[in-house]
């Protein structure tokens, strides 16, 4: 892997670390609400003007650019906006029967909808998460809940996204709710909903700190009780760990 | 940055003690409990009036090592999550990304990634017949069920050269073009093999101590089931008749002939019924992916680096255990942003403490032995 260039430059590069708080802007934005696909060319004018030739012409260098000029610049530039990007494959927004339903009882609440890779995905008002999630297991049918996790995107302003995979049994149907929260903000549970729910958000808890009101035992259930940190928060670095912790229960200097 | 713990009430169950109550800690090391599971037990006499799983002693941060590596160079990692059933979770990883990218695997990997897939679901069921046959008192089972699966594992290693974490398939299609004695081999092991899991039977299913130690131990109703996630056989043995295979196929399951086996009462017992029932439902997709196995290449079209488009997807297959699911997150760049897996195991020992309220002790390994859990999936 090593002697493999191209395997090593992301590694080098990949804006990872979140140190700078950049407000939006960056790839954790453009990947993250992707609704509407068109309002992507606003950072990246410069790619255009580069090549004055035909648009077709432009196609060909930008692949290699990308991979040999742009490295240092960040995100911006490897994607070019000249060519449509939606059609092949990422998100689209999404206005069907399902999200016509969820906006008439919701109205606001449903913030976004769009759909990737076909699979639905909607974004939705943190405090109404309950009220939603029921509404999602009786009514829409979504009576199973397949996976509660979180991703952490540093840069935003609200940084946590928390995921809910839900799946109908009887509509043979996937759904995908979301929610937003910054590191203070709490979110409410849907352990009283589903019952699964109670280890799925002790392990989001236990990774990436967030607190869900409402759950009768929150504690983390991977790490030890007494560890400091949460480790799949972006700012945590692989070779982070508690070495207080280490050191006064393994009786060694590191864990590495 | 502050300690943002907030003092939370411990489980109710454990704040105060009756005077007849004591506490019993179960494990981490402990023959019964296949791994480093440690369960606490609030006990009445012999009664279990409340549990509580501590789990995490082999949690290796699988999660944080995706988003530091390639998206190949994580196919490995995930073999060692379920260790008795590798090749199944480097299928969902694979077909993931594969969804991720919009690529596909070409029809002739498609096909031995079923039989492969099929066979270790086989392998991984013989393992759990038993071990857990053992746990519950049952001693020659354990030998013919590692007999039959070492033939499993012996077509894995002439396939891919390694017997347990295989690394079997490749994001995209296959590393190995399959050898010349496969379909053979997949004869000669599935042709006898249901005389074999009669063979099985004929000690266990009508065994009185068998079924006086499952009948009706550890029941979830369907409702139970579907509140807690279940999946897998844990689900279908309460009277749930879903199967990933069949309401979302992947692989080649769409291609071939199989029934989903169904439990009635949820218990045990059920769970094992259904679990002898889809090792005979293997045999038979593994018979009939051998007939004809399409030619053609084995690698689809991708890149030697993987950019995926920034985007997320979340795919889920049926795995030995459950639904075993990958939800991923790219950000356009040659590493995931997030691997999140969504392991049965953990999911399905969720309801250990639903199942074992009212019973006895010697219970407790039967119930554990029938969630059929692999700690390296609990923890990852």
């Amino acid at each position: 892997m090593a002697n493999d260039p191209e395997e090593k430059q992301p590694s080098a590069d990949s804006p990872k670390e979140p140190s700078a708080p950049k407000p939006p802007a960056g790839e954790g934005e453009s990947a993250s609400k992707p609704t509407a696909p068109p309002a992507a060319p606003a950072a990246p004018p410069a790619k255009p003007p580069v090549t004055p030739g035909a648009p077709v012409a432009a196609k060909p260098p930008a692949v290699p650019g990308a991979t040999a000029a742009a490295k240092p610049p960040a995100a911006a530039p490897p994607r070019p906006p000249a060519a449509p990007p939606p059609p092949k494959e990422g998100p689209v927004a999404l206005d069907n029967d399902l999200v016509k339903r969820y906006k008439e009882k919701f109205g606001p609440a449903i913030l976004e909808a769009w759909v990737d890779r076909k699979q639905a995905i909607l974004v939705v008002a943190r405090e109404l998460l309950a009220e939603i999630a029921i509404y999602s297991r009786d009514d829409e049918k979504f009576d199973w809940l397949s996976d509660l996790t979180a991703v952490d995107w540093p840069k935003r302003e609200k940084r946590f996204d928390v995921v809910l995979n839900m799946y109908s049994m009887e509509k043979n149907e996937r759904l995908r709710l979301k929610v937003q929260a910054t590191a203070d903000e709490r979110v409410p549970s849907v352990q009283g909903i589903w019952s699964t729910a109670n280890w799925m958000e002790r392990e989001v808890y236990d990774m990436f700190g967030i607190i869900f009101e409402g759950h009768p035992d929150l504690k983390r259930i991977l790490l030890p009780d007494e560890w400091q940190g949460f480790p799949l928060r972006k700012d945590y670095d692989i070779l982070t760990q508690d070495t207080a912790w280490v050191r006064e229960n393994l009786g060694i200097e590191s864990g590495q | 940055m502050p300690d943002q713990r907030i003092p939370f009430s411990t489980h109710a169950d454990q704040t105060v003690l009756g005077a007849d109550e004591i506490v019993l800690n179960m494990g981490p090391q402990h023959p019964s409990t296949h791994g480093v599971l440690r369960v606490k037990l609030r006990l009445d006499g012999e009664k279990v009036i409340g549990s509580e799983c501590v789990i995490g002693y082999l949690h290796r941060g699988v999660e944080k090592i995706a988003e530091h590596r390639s998206y190949q160079q994580f196919a490995p990692y995930v073999d060692r999550m379920d260790y008795v059933a590798a090749v199944s979770n480097g299928l969902g990883y694979c077909e993931a990304v594969e969804k991720l990218l919009g690529a596909e695997a070409p029809p002739r990997a498609r096909v031995i990634r079923t039989i492969l897939t099929e066979l270790q679901r086989i392998a991984s069921h013989l393992f759990w017949l038993g071990t857990h046959a053992l746990d519950i008192g049952a001693l020659t089972p354990l030998f013919y069920c590692l007999r039959e699966r070492e033939e499993i594992l012996k077509i894995f290693e002439k396939f891919c050269g390694a017997r347990l974490t295989t690394h079997a398939f490749r994001i995209g299609g296959l590393q190995y073009e399959a050898y010349d004695e496969l379909e053979k081999d997949v004869e000669r092991f599935c042709t006898p093999f249901d005389k074999r899991v009669d063979e099985y039977e004929s000690l266990l299913t009508e065994n009185r101590i068998w079924v006086g130690r499952t009948k009706g131990i550890g029941i979830l109703t369907a409702k139970e089931a579907i509140d807690y996630g279940a999946s897998g056989p844990v689900l279908r043995a309460s009277g749930v008749k879903w199967d990933i295979r069949k309401a979302m196929p992947y692989a080649a399951y769409d291609q071939y002939k199989f029934e989903i086996p169904i439990g009635k009462n949820g218990d045990t017992y059920d769970r094992y019924i259904v679990r002898m029932e889809e090792m005979r439902q293997s045999r038979l997709i593994c018979l009939q992916a051998i007939e004809n196995i399409p030619a053609g290449p084995i690698m689809g079209k991708v890149g030697k680096v993987l950019k995926p488009p920034p985007g997320e997807v979340y795919h889920a297959i049926e795995a030995p255990k459950g639904e075993l699911g990958y939800y991923i997150v790219s950000d356009g760049t040659t590493q995931p942003y997030r691997v999140r897996i969504r392991p049965p195991s953990l999911i399905n020992l969720e309801a250990f403490d639903k199942m074992i309220r009212g019973h006895l002790v010697a219970d407790v390994v039967a119930i554990i032995g029938t969630l059929d859990i692999v700690l390296g999936e609990v923890d990852r």
